[in-house]
């Protein structure tokens, strides 16, 4: 097995942020719900979850637009509290970008040094640094309006990447680009983060861009702080069922407890049979029932005679087909609901005729347990 | 057959859109029309082409007095009710409140309110209040009449002025004060002047406020008052009145021109993204 380089950056155990047991009350709507994370210096940090879930409430109190009702937050080791947002070492990209449009990008730019009374050529030399740190060298004359939504994208990540924050916070910053221009901005925002070694704060509803991106994520949902980890963690090893449907596609398959001790759990299930798996943290015992979880692209289909150590026999109901993907729901006796199975399409599987009996391997340490 | 029908009903459309237009116009075609007309009595038909009456009136002295009294009573008036306009326009459109919209409603009140009753009660608040008559109390009902007018045109102008530009000056540490200055003026900068102008014209034509709260001193509208007691002299009053009438045409364009830039660019902010 080849080593997989992993690129060493200025990311330290550093805390950089420290959230502490923030919440945020409108009334008697609570926006955030004793809220606590710690983000560390260097580290880039996606606040992911569905509209309303406090995630821009959150931002935006780390950058001073709103404050906490009770609960503290500090930034570098110094508290924010009574701090406003011009004096806070944060800036901030906007979701509309907020590009100012009577100043042309070079005067956006350097918008923020002016308070610095930088000499003219330092001044100078910092635009014209920052501006080609997002590829928009030779564009300084140009009015904002005439700028592409990339460009301006480009415009606002430029007048807050100058400031040299210790914390930048990204609000939604892709949402308005099509696809391509957005899965492109994603990689070039990953490796601007990596070059400048900047703490970067991402909000997002957008799952993949969070996995894709994001040293650690921390999944939010109704005001509450439900996970926070790895991409890799946060989708192989979901806390609860909720997260797990957040991140794209999940089979849940009931099971009993047999055995429960320190960190693994036996359980019986009628499809998979007796499976052996680690328990979650936060796994809290409701009973003798406990529930699996298994993504569709760790079941694979046996072809022919082929055989795995661990597989699981069913029938095709239904074949979705996505071009590089198929997508199969395949019944299993004994499951309540059919399973779904990701396949690519090199071997065939969007051939499979509806109704084929077909057997499907699978690891059973893909088989996660999971609080409801 | 729809085609003949459409035809009549565009026809007896047209035809009340043009009566419609001429009864609003065709009065005031008559000035600059007999402004120029060599009789002293403005009937048909012309009896010939002059400018006198235009080149006599540089040398009245009363009419200079008027002229000046007006200028500095409209710019005081449009200064003033644009700054009061401003304070109470970005209140409205950036704060929400309890009695937001009665505030707003009673702000635009002197809009409808007839103006012989607010003429003759600002009198008997003047006279009560122990002030004299002059033309600074002139300025004062002036500027009770510009606001709704500036607080139309600036509210346009801060509406749809995406509030995260201001958030993004703090973001960038400009203070509270710095933010107004740096952005906030600037992007509502035509507005602003498109209030000046529209209330120096309302100030510059208003009759009946300037009538009853002035002393001694006459505005253009009140000397113009005093002259048609005269019939010799109503030549030069059609002249002097088609020069006002073009400089509040000139004036209105420009401020309109100015007020849908203003919009423009604040709407353009938002609509980008949307």
């Amino acid at each position: 097995m080849p080593e997989r380089p992993r690129t060493e950056r200025t990311q330290t155990e550093r805390p950089m942020i420290e959230i502490k047991s923030v919440t945020r009350s409108y009334g008697a709507f609570k926006a955030l719900d004793d809220a606590s994370l710690t983000i560390k210096e260097g580290e880039f940090f996606s606040l992911l979850g569905p509209s309303g879930c406090g995630k821009t409430t959150l931002l935006r109190m780390i950058a001073g637009f709103d404050n906490p009702t009770s609960g503290s937050i500090s930034v570098d080791g110094q508290s924010m509290e009574g701090i406003p947002a011009n004096r806070r070492p944060t800036n901030m990209v906007f979701q509309s970008y907020a590009i100012f449009p009577h100043l042309n990008v070079e005067q956006n730019v350097a918008y923020g040094l002016k308070r610095l009374k930088l000499a003219g050529p330092e001044e100078k030399r910092r635009v014209e640094e920052a501006l080609a740190q997002v590829s928009l060298t030779g564009l300084g004359k140009r009015l904002a309006t005439e700028l592409s939504g990339g460009q301006r994208q480009r415009v606002a990540l430029a007048r807050a990447l100058v400031m040299r924050p210790k914390v930048l916070l990204l609000d939604e910053p892709l949402s308005a680009l099509d696809k391509k221009l957005r899965e492109q901005m994603q990689v070039e925002l990953r490796r601007l983060q990596q070059a400048v070694g900047i703490t970067f704060v991402l909000v997002t509803h957008d799952q993949y861009e969070a996995l894709a991106m994001s040293d650690r994520i921390a999944v939010m949902f109704g005001g509450r702080i439900a996970q926070v980890a790895s991409p890799k963690e946060i989708y192989q090893r979901p806390v609860n069922r909720q997260v797990a449907d957040f991140l794209g596609g999940m089979n849940f398959v009931k099971a009993e407890i047999v055995e429960e001790n320190g960190a693994s759990l036996v359980v019986d299930t009628l499809g998979f049979g007796r499976i052996k798996t680690d328990k979650p943290k936060a796994f809290v015992r409701n009973g003798g029932a406990a529930t699996l979880g298994i993504r569709p692209e760790r079941l694979r289909v046996l072809w022919d005679n082929a055989t795995a150590k661990f597989e699981v026999a069913g029938k095709v109901v239904e074949r979705h087909y996505f071009g590089e993907i198929t997508h199969l729901i395949v019944e299993i006796p004994g499951l309540e609901k059919p399973l779904s199975v990701t396949e690519t399409n090199d071997f065939g599987a969007d051939d499979i005729p509806v109704g084929t009996s077909i057997r499907l391997a699978y690891d059973p340490e893909a088989l996660v347990a999971m609080a409801d | 057959m729809t085609a003949m029908r459409r035809f009549l009903a565009n026809g007896w459309l047209s035809a009340y859109a043009f009566l419609y237009v001429v009864f609003l116009y065709l009065p005031v075609i008559f000035l600059p029309i007999f402004s120029v007309n060599t009789a002293a009595t403005p009937k048909f038909p012309l009896s010939g082409f002059t400018l006198k009456w235009y080149e006599d009136l540089p040398r009245t002295p009363a009419l200079l007095d008027a002229a000046w009294n007006s200028l500095v009573v409209g710019v005081s008036a449009a200064i003033l009710s644009t700054v009061l306009g401003i304070l109470a326009a970005r209140s409205i459109t950036r704060y929400r409140y309890p009695g937001r919209r009665a505030i707003n409603g009673l702000i635009m009140a002197p809009l409808v309110l007839p103006e012989i009753i607010v003429a003759i009660s600002l009198l008997l608040v003047i006279l009560q209040l122990g002030l004299s008559l002059s033309l600074f109390t002139v300025v004062l009902g002036h500027v009770l009449v510009s606001i709704p007018y500036s607080m139309t045109v600036l509210t346009a102008g801060f509406e749809g002025f995406d509030r995260s530009l201001e958030e993004a000056s703090a973001d960038l540490g400009e203070s509270a004060f710095g933010t107004f200055r740096r952005v906030t003026l600037p992007m509502v900068a035509p507005a602003i002047i498109s209030s000046l102008l529209v209330c120096f014209t309302i100030s510059l034509d208003e009759f009946l406020i300037a009538f009853f709260l002035t002393g001694t001193e006459a505005t253009l509208p009140i000397y113009i008052w005093g002259q048609l007691r005269f019939a010799s002299k109503l030549p030069g009053v059609l002249a002097l009145g088609t020069l006002l009438l073009a400089a509040s045409f000139l004036l209105m364009t420009v401020a309109e021109i100015l007020r849908r830039h203003a919009a423009k660019r604040t709407q353009n902010e938002g609509g980008l993204y949307a």
